[in-house]
């Protein structure tokens, strides 16, 4: 019997390194092992003319249509702009409960805001972005405590105020409903 | 912990209802949503929703008429319309009509948690603001005036239907028997609630005191006035003022008295300017008001003044039945405050409580209930932690007056009320003792 996992699929060129040191910290944090994995999707599909942006909930659908049975929660990896119909921009969205999550780059990086590139505090960014994701899979909801990666964030600064793990709260939660 | 904030999102359009209800999800909000006006009007009809999200646009009964429909059902209800950028005059109407704030769609997810958050911290201060207001009412309304004797019952009624008024009350009744409780469920139930009940004791001050107390003085009016200060008749602008023991106050202050209630202005002592204020005037006395006018004592027009409304508190042996209640509350009242767990009373002490007549009344069954507690084993009240016997307190005497009033009384019941016999007993001559029966009222026991 295969041993559920968590599965991260980058599609799009990430990096090895970057998509490995994501990966380890996932696993620090829900112990699940983790596979990486990268595919590939038309996104010329999913790309909305009038707002120039790529629609975030058709992106989830599709993710969560090609994710592997095995795998325990699925988080697809982007680095295009997402919306969703009624929001200008997200980092990313997961389904609270399901099995699938997505997560995007592209407003992560420093120089979308006319600052010196920082791979480190990118890598950082995301990392957080996808155990954040992850956390609404597992049935988390955001969390109040400042320095909680379950907290909302709305604004990259708000992503850099944050740790990379959950509070001991929202770990106490994850406990009652998952063997994490 | 603090109740999930609950919103209902109105849109037809499903994807912005999907988005939005996972987005609130997410925060932690208890989501609802409805495709259109009618299906939304239906569940708040039946639910209770803190904030209403909805679209403007929306085929067959629009936002801006659905608003109008929910103000008319819910007037507090939180609404927040969702408008695209070409339509915000009519989200500037939506306003008019009593929209909490709109957004413009799409919405920076930003603008969007600030809205929620903003919207959030008013219900939750509302909410916070109707829970004081009821504490505050609770505390001081009839919490703790217990007792659910026919007697009690029928004043608890007077104190509801005279509270909205703004006419003068006349409390009498024993001493203890809680005069200044009705007085305070009676401010407390009126729409002078939120300004402030200021309580005199009359009996306590003398002419010039009381007169100085009641409408001030300015500075140098007397010796050791050095400074103006307000009097009670001021402070209780917009309020209550509360005279207890009315019957003693002297004829000079009678008259002004019921200058300063008739016009409602007073001048402060060593002052020439004249005060207004605007307040309701609640007296109380343990005597006979109406045979003081009759002995010529106390002023009749006053009298009638002050007597627009008269509630009489029963004594305590009139309303037995209130016994075990009053203890049960008078056990938790202290155990609380003395935070010990709480006791119970066995029968036979209960059974002497209400075979006891109890002269002084609330106050004393108070008094014996917390020594009781203080005195006890700490697991039950019993016959031997009541003060029955030698150190029995008469709770009833507050003043010398009222010592030898029952004193006098006391001994006129020993000698049959025979005034020789008595007047000798007592060492003072006949028109002593007749005077003093005069003064304190007294009558044989029939």
């Amino acid at each position: 019997m295969t041993q559920q996992n968590i599965t991260l699929i980058s599609f799009g060129y990430l990096g090895k390194h970057f998509l490995e040191e994501i990966a380890q910290a996932v696993t620090r944090e829900y112990t699940y092992p983790v596979i990486v994995k990268e595919s590939h999707l038309d996104l010329n599909e999913f790309f909305d003319a009038s707002r120039r942006q790529y629609n975030g909930n058709k992106l989830l659908t599709a993710v969560n249509a090609i994710s592997n049975e095995t795998a325990l929660k699925t988080i697809g990896l982007f680095s295009v702009d997402l919306f969703i119909p009624i929001l200008t921009y997200i980092f990313g969205q997961a389904l609270l409960n399901g099995q699938t999550g997505i997560a995007s780059l592209y407003r992560l990086s420093n120089e979308r805001y006319g600052i010196e590139p920082d791979d480190k505090l990118l890598l950082e960014r995301f990392t957080k972005e996808v155990i954040h994701e992850l956390g609404h899979t597992f049935g988390l909801i955001h969390c109040t405590t400042p320095v909680c990666v379950m907290r909302s964030s709305t604004y990259v600064e708000d992503i850099d105020q944050k740790d990379r793990g959950l509070c001991n709260n929202c770990r106490a939660h994850l406990g009652q409903d998952h063997s994490v | 912990m603090a109740r999930k904030i609950s919103i209902l999102i109105v849109d037809d359009e499903e994807s912005v209802r999907d988005s939005l209800n996972n987005w609130f999800v997410e925060d932690g909000y208890q989501v609802e949503v409805a495709e259109n006006a009618r299906k939304a009007l239906q569940l708040i009809e039946s639910s209770q929703y803190d904030i209403i999200l909805a679209d403007i646009k929306m085929p067959g009964m629009d936002g801006l008429e659905m608003l109008r429909r929910i103000k008319a059902l819910k007037q507090d209800a939180i609404v927040i319309v969702m408008t695209a950028f070409a339509s915000v005059n009519t989200a500037v109407m939506a306003l008019k009509d009593g929209a909490y704030d709109y957004v413009t769609k799409p919405f920076d997810p930003d603008d969007l948690s600030h809205l929620i958050r903003n919207a959030s911290k008013q219900i939750e201060l509302s909410q916070e603001n109707e829970t004081l207001k009821n504490k505050v009412s609770s505390l001081d309304n009839v919490e703790d005036l217990i007792g659910n004797s026919e007697a009690m019952k029928k004043v608890l009624k007077q104190v509801e239907s005279v509270a909205q008024s703004n006419s003068s009350v006349i409390i009498t009744g024993e001493s203890g028997t809680g005069k200044e409780l009705i007085a305070r469920a009676i401010h407390a139930n009126s729409s002078r609630k939120y300004y402030p009940l200021v309580s005199v004791h009359c009996g306590a001050l003398t002419e010039s005191l009381l007169e100085s107390e009641l409408f001030g003085h300015e500075k140098g009016a007397f010796t050791g006035a050095m400074y103006n200060r307000k009097g009670r008749f001021e402070m209780a602008d917009s309020g209550t003022i509360f005279l207890d023991e009315i019957a003693t106050i002297s004829s000079k202050m009678q008259i002004e008295l019921l200058r300063v209630l008739e016009t409602k202005t007073f001048v402060r002592v060593g002052g020439n300017k004249e005060t207004s204020s605007d307040f309701r005037v609640i007296c109380a006395t343990n005597r006979d008001l109406k045979s003081m006018v009759e002995q010529g004592i106390f002023r009749e027009d006053l009298y009638y003044r002050l007597n627009v409304v008269n509630i009489s508190i029963p004594p305590l042996r009139e309303r037995v039945e209130d016994i075990p209640l009053l203890v049960d509350y008078f056990i938790k009242k202290y155990c609380t405050t003395m935070n010990k767990p709480h006791i119970t009373i066995d029968d036979a002490a209960m059974q002497r409580l209400g075979e006891y007549p109890f002269p002084g009344n609330i106050r004393e069954l108070e008094n014996m209930i917390e020594r009781a507690i203080v005195i006890g084993n700490g697991k039950k009240i019993t016959l031997k932690d009541l003060p029955f016997g030698k150190d029995m307190i008469d709770n009833s005497i507050e003043s010398l007056d009222d010592f030898e009033k029952s004193f006098i009384r006391q001994i006129l019941n020993k000698y049959s009320w025979n005034i020789t016999r008595t007047a000798k007993a007592l060492k003072v001559d006949r028109v002593t003792l007749y005077n003093k029966i005069k003064k304190y009222d007294l009558k044989p026991e029939e």
